[in-house]
């Protein structure tokens, strides 16, 4: 087991001893003239441990003496498979249905709300999923669109007095406007320099919000962002309507998962129709698919605008539901973690995505006294991913079934 | 008439260091068609380190006795520090990922960098370092026009530091075997030049740059920050795409255009949005001009 292993060994040794070079300066050297040692080792030691422990897992693991773990773990899970492939999909559809409506009723407050952040970024996700999964164009400016979204809202709501329902269309619309006026000079390019271009606008995005005081109130924000309305019969005197205000986060989660249920439906018809196929021929190939009669040029204008809408009415019920809305919601970071929930769940798998957004959203809310390592953490997640599976976390599933169905 | 030469003097200023990072950029995506999105952090960590190492000359006493031994060394150390540790970065995040697909490799840049940036943050802290500032107080003056010490050691420095690159690059034989490299990889392996060694001295000497550009700025503005690395990397991107990606005269011209652009964008047209104006040319070039001012021809795979 060493001597196979011999060469891996050996680059961990390296990796280990270089890691302690680089945290060394940053840790030991003080401003007063002095040099210690205790800190860095401290610091390097608890690495140490943690990158040892799983570094033997992967040697036990690749050497094959997990088997006896491994192997009824997962023919179990396939059978699991089977089984739940041999169920018709709409009992358990119905179940996660059903066990989503009854969610805030069982719990608190506190699981609502971060329930509603969940819901609120797998529509971002999803739209960033048919840009980056579909159509293989690397958007880091995703943000941008959401800001556009909640700002449209925000300012139609608090200077227009304009309701939601009006709103929320319109959000949709000029995302998708934004969406065409980003796209159309940008999306000739391809690979690195897309998403450069991307990030260019993301960032003029913000700044135009940050600097813009007339419209946006700059860094201040907007504030006093009226929330849903909906008008509901009242039976007293006949048949009247009241407008009913969606104070309650429990009756605002519903509306959020109608939402995240609506994107869902729409990416999965968009990713099983031609536009869909139309896409992933250009992510695979983008000069083969022009030779193949695809409009390249519509089509990726067409999938960045989608995931623009997408985001768009995210971004209105998110400023429906915060009453307030201000440029630090819209930074590259938040780009950046809608980019790694789409990477970390597998980029062209919708349940995989779902995952991706819980598993992000989720995780740092349970380790909570974690919180300033999140983003390491991110970074870190997004390095390991690419490296040991690029495919995420959950696999696409497109090329099983066109085997089948040949 | 005179504040637009105290303008181009801060144009000049500025764009060289956009300039000494652009060089990285260009020169890595010269040899293995990677932007590295990491690069930025390079030079913040120049920055941190600069300072980490000028405060405890400070704090030893040297720097009353003998600042320009101190500052020589902290700037050598500074450079040492980030191309060892662009080495590292190199062999644990890209190179494993070069045959794969180009998506792939990006990502993971995007995650060093992140991861970066948070590594600063957590063991250097969320606020700013202040640099020891009583280094280069004052300047020449002519009239209201204000040189001051710092603008010229920063613009004798940068230039040195191109000069020395240009000659590495183009004069010896190091030089020649990362151009034929950036060239073609194959081909000069059959000639001998071990490609993972070139790559490793093109990151090396790609951030070893940029952390000289750290300190300057450091020095420039009297502090630094973990998030600094962010902007100044996509305006030196967008000089390394100006200039032509992958050539290095083009690199030093981009950034002294970024460099002035910006200046005179924020003297004369608005403060706010300087941040914009790097975007707005990056957009342009890639638009109407995508091998940039002095690029060559390049094939599809790259645009």
């Amino acid at each position: 087991m060493i001597q196979e292993f011999k060469k891996i060994w050996k680059q961990y040794a390296i990796t280990m001893l270089w890691l302690l070079g680089l945290l060394w300066p940053l840790l030991g050297i003080h401003p007063d003239g002095t040099l210690s040692f205790k800190q860095t080792v401290n610091v390097w030691s608890y690495i140490f441990a943690g990158t040892f422990i799983c570094f033997i897992f992967y040697i036990i693991n690749k050497s094959g003496n997990f088997e006896f773990f491994t192997k009824p773990v997962v023919n179990t899970s396939q059978k699991l498979g089977d089984i739940v492939q041999a169920m018709p999909s709409w009992i358990w559809k119905s179940a996660l249905l059903i066990g989503a409506i009854i969610y805030p009723i069982l719990t608190g407050r506190y699981p609502t709300d971060v329930v509603i952040n969940v819901l609120l970024y797998i529509c971002l996700g999803l739209g960033l999923y048919v840009v980056v999964g579909l159509a293989g164009m690397l958007d880091l400016g995703h943000i941008a669109f959401y800001g556009v979204g909640a700002y449209t809202y925000a300012i139609l709501n608090v200077q227009y007095g304009i309701g939601f329902w009006v709103c929320f269309p319109l959000a949709g619309l000029t995302a998708c406007i934004a969406g065409c006026i980003v796209g159309y000079p940008t999306l000739r390019m391809r690979g690195d320099y897309l998403a450069i271009v991307t990030l260019g606008f993301g960032e003029i995005v913000r700044i135009i919000l940050n600097n813009w005081m007339s419209l946006t109130n700059g860094p201040n924000g907007i504030l006093g962002v009226k929330t849903i309305g909906i008008l509901r019969p009242v039976m007293e005197n006949g048949l009247t309507f009241e407008i009913f205000w969606v104070k309650k986060l429990e009756y605002f989660y519903y509306f959020a998962l109608a939402l995240a249920i609506l994107t869902i439906i729409a990416v999965t018809r968009i990713n099983f129709s031609r536009i869909g196929r139309a896409l992933e021929a250009i992510r695979e190939d983008e000069t083969a698919a022009e030779l193949m009669g695809v409009n390249t040029f519509y089509y990726k204008l067409l999938a960045y605008a989608m995931g623009a809408v997408f985001a768009g009415f995210a971004g209105a019920l998110f400023a429906a539901r915060m009453k307030f809305v201000s440029p630090e919601s819209f930074t590259f970071l938040e780009s950046v973690m809608v980019l790694s929930m789409v990477v970390l769940g597998g980029m062209s798998s919708i349940p995989g995505i779902i995952l991706g957004v819980i598993a992000l959203i989720v995780l740092p809310e349970v380790f909570r006294e974690l919180e300033s390592y999140r983003m390491l953490v991110f970074g870190l997640t997004m390095i390991i991913m690419m490296l040991f599976r690029p495919s995420g976390l959950i696999a696409a599933k497109r090329k099983k079934m066109m085997e089948t169905k040949s | 008439m005179d504040s637009f030469i105290q303008q181009l003097i801060n144009g000049i200023t500025l764009g060289g260091i956009y300039a000494l990072i652009a060089l990285g950029y260009t020169m890595v995506y010269g040899v293995i068609q990677l932007i590295n999105f990491a690069h930025g952090e390079f030079f913040a960590a120049g920055g941190y380190v600069g300072v980490i190492f000028l405060s405890f000359f400070t704090g030893l006493g040297y720097m009353e006795t003998h600042p320009i031994l101190c500052l020589t060394a902290s700037f050598a150390l500074a450079m040492m520090y980030c191309a060892y540790l662009a080495i590292g970065v190199e062999k644990i995040a890209y190179k494993p990922l070069r045959k794969e697909a180009r998506l792939a490799a990006l990502l993971s840049a995007l995650g060093v960098s992140i991861f970066l940036s948070n590594g600063l943050m957590l063991t250097q802290g969320v606020y700013d370092k202040a640099y020891p500032s009583e280094l280069f107080q004052g300047g020449f003056s002519f009239g209201i026009i204000t040189i001051g010490y710092l603008q010229v050691l920063i613009v004798c420095l940068t230039g040195a530091l191109l000069v020395a690159l240009n000659l590495l690059v183009f004069k010896t034989k190091i030089g020649m075997a990362m151009r034929a490299t950036a060239q073609d990889k194959t081909m000069s392996a059959l000639v001998a030049i071990g490609s993972n060694k070139i790559i490793s001295l093109t990151f090396g000497i790609g951030a070893g740059l940029a952390a000289a550009a750290g300190i300057m700025v450091g020095l420039y503005y009297g502090s630094v920050r973990y998030d600094m690395g962010f902007l100044p990397g996509i305006k030196a991107f967008s000089a390394a795409v100006l200039g032509g990606i992958g050539n290095i005269t083009g690199a030093m011209l981009g950034g002294l255009i970024i460099g002035m652009v910006e200046i005179f964008g924020a003297g004369y047209i608005s403060g706010e949005y300087k941040d914009v104006f790097a975007f707005i040319i990056l957009i342009g070039v890639l638009y109407f001009k995508p091998t940039g001012i002095m690029g060559e021809n390049i094939d599809d795979t790259r645009v």
